[in-house]
């Protein structure tokens, strides 16, 4: 165990599709790895960047977004909007010096409980291969750095325009 | 980002955790007991006072155990670690409430879906379950005491398609003495089941069972009927939707028609009926669709009609005895308010001609499921004749081929549902009526349902022909002896492992089901969202089939996914008792997860302003402030992630209430202990 990286991987969920594919992974006992923790939000396009940010600054190795596939959000089209900011993160995070790979979006919908599964399993093992992020350690851990205060600022920018 | 000061802890908190065993669910992999322990010693100093283990949180009992803490200790907010909170937060709010804590200051967060279920490491299982409590301890900190939102209920209601399922929801709601608004896109009501011949299993005859309940939803003064009409805006929410439908022109005054029907046998266009005859028949450029529709009014189809091509006819005018005919009319703007809404907009059929190796439209005669309905109609174009393509010849041997364009990669997965059973009321039919030999090609025979399988047994019994095996092709392209002038069925017999050349006269395609062509416009007009393959989504596929996940608006008959009649009626009697109850309420309370704006940080910069789906944000042009109109909101956030001023908050899910359990879901609320994993 010790020697092997075990990464921190923070995921949100929309409260319709993925959470709902978490519950139906688990009613089905599929198996993934326990690396993830989950935060429930009502629909993908909740997600603010500096949720985002904030998971990486504070100790996660790497961010799961999960939402309804396109076309079937349970609010029409707002898991677009989600898409949208996830593309503006990654250029973000890069321009960081961060792997953009750190952050990955998954459409699963409430019945693809065993996709959810393999999804998770699959994005820990892309995290193992990047390694730590320490990104919180170096910015001193528990406070919220500055850099990712003024990325998200950027960011919003951006999406405004 | 904005800190708030509200509801941090200060030690005025007083939070109870409580972790369910779920038997041996959750015990079995997650040292409950531990988990526990952990959460009363190492998160005190973040307000909990008292966290306990149990076998059963969501009995009885165990419920009891939080309302005596919440009287006794005087809690301020609890944590439940149990399952997922689709199953049993509301089980526990209401635990909550019944000691006098405002529900909303309870939080649920599973460890069994999203723990012990899926891991398989009990010493893991156990650290992820605290970091999962340490979340919750964390996010309930920010948690406000809400109230939920309540609206008034509109007594009408609008239905989509006056097709079976949608008659019988409307019969059932006018009956309980409520008024509704059937739309109806084609001239009558009716629907499908108006151009079968014979129902299976029982073999009523379609029109029988059917004409009866189309004249009492025409004659309810319940019910008003708008056919030849479509909804082309929706606005409002639950209990109170403003709709707006174009009544298109009939060309024909109702108040003076009698429905005598001079008008159609004088008219000298005659046209190739496409709906109801399915191309097998002739209507006039005026027409009703068939002799028992409802409304009994004619339409004069504008497209084809000699006068609006030519500028001369006006035959029917001149014989209507009433003076019915009206060629100034135009389309009429109807704005009708109702409180609920249910969509039975049925399906279309699979355009068979795709399967080109099967030769619909290029074998003349190779026929449709739709098509074979009218010529076994004794009211259709043949007077119930089973005959080929050139009117007269009876066939003496034919081919049904079942699942085209269903349970096939290249067009449709799912199954149909229907036809198996309507190419076995087909098999029966063709015997009966023409004594022909029949074969039907089958790749797995589906009967389920009351007396369905019986009925099989009885084609079975009538010498019917089965061959399981996916047709590969239908060809006129003779090679054996006996196979000129025939259409040959080249199939795979898998029960006899042979590839098998069968020579019939007729070909009977049994093509499946599809979603209308524009459900997916319809489903947006209504604000409700469809699967992959384009029918309605319900709000759960078991335990919440006619609802959908728009509050207000419900889904009957085959808009949901392909059945037969028996299970339309009963989702549209189903959706008529859903409607009901929500009209009786008189009003209804919201789920409180809603966005709203702090006017003062709001820069009216009108970035939300284009977000929103629902048409929920307004902006006040004189006073340059966005506003969210609450009962339109359906609580998405998408605005709140997007306002750069941090103006919006959403209740149940402000950015306090994430980020702090970011925090602890990465235990940075424990001090200096290392992550675990």
């Amino acid at each position: 165990m010790s020697d092997v990286f075990e990464p921190v991987i923070v995921g949100f969920t929309c409260n319709w599709c993925s959470y709902r594919a978490a519950d139906l992974a688990g009613t089905a006992r599929m198996k993934y790895a326990p690396n993830i923790r989950l935060i429930r939000l009502m629909c993908s396009g909740r997600l603010d960047p500096t949720f985002v940010f904030k998971a990486l600054a504070n100790g996660a190795d790497g961010v799961m977004i999960t939402g309804c596939h396109p076309g079937e959000c349970h609010y029409l089209e707002q898991n677009y909007k989600a898409l949208r900011r996830f593309h503006l993160m990654r250029r973000t995070l890069k321009g960081l010096g961060v792997e953009p790979e750190r952050v990955k979006l998954v459409w699963a919908s409430a019945a693809e409980g065993a996709k959810f599964a393999s999804e998770v399993t699959a994005f820990v093992e892309e995290i193992r291969a990047l390694g730590p992020l320490h990104w919180g350690k170096a910015l001193g851990n528990g406070s919220t750095p500055n850099v990712a205060e003024e990325a998200v600022g950027k960011e919003k920018m951006e999406v405004a325009a | 980002m904005t800190k708030t000061t509200t509801n941090q802890p200060d030690g005025q908190e007083k939070i109870g955790v409580y972790v369910c065993h779920c038997g041996s669910n959750i015990a079995g992999m997650v040292d409950v007991q531990q988990v526990a322990q952990w959460a009363g010693s190492r998160l005190k100093d973040r307000g909990v006072v008292v966290a306990r283990d149990y076998k059963f949180m969501c009995s009885s009992l165990g419920q009891e155990l939080i309302e005596k803490d919440i009287k006794e200790l005087g809690l301020t907010r609890v944590v439940v670690a149990a399952c997922s909170p689709h199953l049993h937060e509301k089980t526990f709010r209401t635990a909550c409430e019944r000691a006098g804590l405002n529900p909303f200051l309870c939080e649920l967060v599973s460890i069994r879906e999203q723990v012990s279920w899926v891991h398989t490491d009990k010493v893991v299982a156990t650290q992820k379950s605290q970091a999962v409590v340490s979340g919750g301890v964390e996010r309930v900190l920010h948690h406000e005491p809400l109230e939920p939102l309540t609206v008034p209920i509109h007594p009408d209601t609008l239905i989509v398609g006056g097709g079976i399922a949608g008659i019988q929801a409307a019969l059932e709601i006018a009956d309980a003495g409520y008024h509704v608004f059937i739309v109806e896109r084609e001239p009558s009501i009716g629907g499908h089941m108006a151009q079968f011949d014979k129902t299976f299993p029982t073999l009523d005859c379609a029109a029988c069972i059917l004409t009866p309940k189309m004249v009492q939803a025409g004659t309810h003064p319940n019910i008003t009927l708008l056919t030849w009409s479509e909804v082309e805006k929706v606005e409002g929410y639950v209990g109170n939707f403003d709709v707006t439908i174009r009544k298109k022109a009939r060309k024909v005054n109702v108040e003076k028609c009698t429905g005598c029907g001079i008008c159609q046998e004088k008219c000298p266009k005659k046209i190739i009926d496409d709906v109801y005859e399915a191309g097998l028949g002739y209507r006039k450029a005026i027409y009703t669709p068939f002799p028992q529709a409802v409304p009994k009014y004619p339409v004069l189809d504008v497209k084809n009609c000699i006068f609006f091509e030519k500028g001369t006819c006006k035959a029917c005018q001149k014989f209507c005895p009433t003076d019915a005919i009206d060629f100034e009319q135009q389309d009429e703007i109807l704005n009708v308010k109702v409180g609920n809404i249910i969509l039975a907009t049925g399906y279309d059929l699979f355009d068979a001609r795709k399967v080109t190796n099967y030769g619909y439209g290029r074998l003349a005669n190779v026929f449709t499921s739709i098509e074979m309905e009218r010529l076994t109609n004794a009211a259709g174009p043949t007077n119930g004749q089973i005959v080929l393509r050139d009117g007269k010849t009876v066939p003496k041997a034919v081919g049904i081929i079942h699942c085209v364009g269903s349970r096939d990669r290249n067009f449709n997965n799912y199954c149909s549902v229907i036809c198996c059973m309507q190419s076995l009321k087909f098999a029966h039919l063709v015997h009966e009526r023409t004594g022909a030999t029949v074969y039907n090609f089958y790749i797995d025979m589906r009967t389920p349902f009351k007396d369905y399988d019986e009925f099989y047994q009885r084609v079975l019994e009538e010498s019917t022909l089965f061959v399981r095996g996916k047709v590969a092709e239908v060809t006129d392209a003779a090679r054996l002896p006996g196979e000129e002038g025939k259409l040959i069925i080249q199939v795979e017999d898998t029960l006899a492992g042979k590839q098998r050349r069968i020579p019939v006269d007729m070909v009977i395609l049994s093509t499946g089901l599809e979603p209308r062509r524009d459900s997916r416009e319809v489903g947006k007009l209504f604000g409700i969202s469809c699967s992959a393959n384009g029918w309605f989504t319900e709000k759960h596929p078991k335990l919440d089939p006619v609802a959908t996940m728009t509050e207000g608006i419900y889904i009957a008959g085959c808009a949901q996914g392909p059945k037969d009649i028996p299970a339309s009626v009963a989702q549209g009697a189903a959706a008529a008792a859903r409607v009901l109850g929500k009209i009786q309420q008189k009003e209804m309370a919201l789920e409180p997860v809603r966005a709203s704006v702090i006017e003062e940080k709001c820069s009216g910069c009108r970035i939300c302003n284009n977000l929103c789906p629902f048409n929920a944000i307004f902006f006040h042009e004189d006073r340059m402030v966005t506003e969210i109109n609450p009962a339109l909101c359906q609580g998405c956030g998408t605005c709140v992630a997007a306002c750069p001023a941090g103006a919006i908050t959403g209740t149940g899910f402000s950015n306090e209430q994430v980020l702090a359990q970011i925090d602890g879901l990465l235990l940075l609320n424990v001090g200096d202990e290392p992550i675990p994993v």
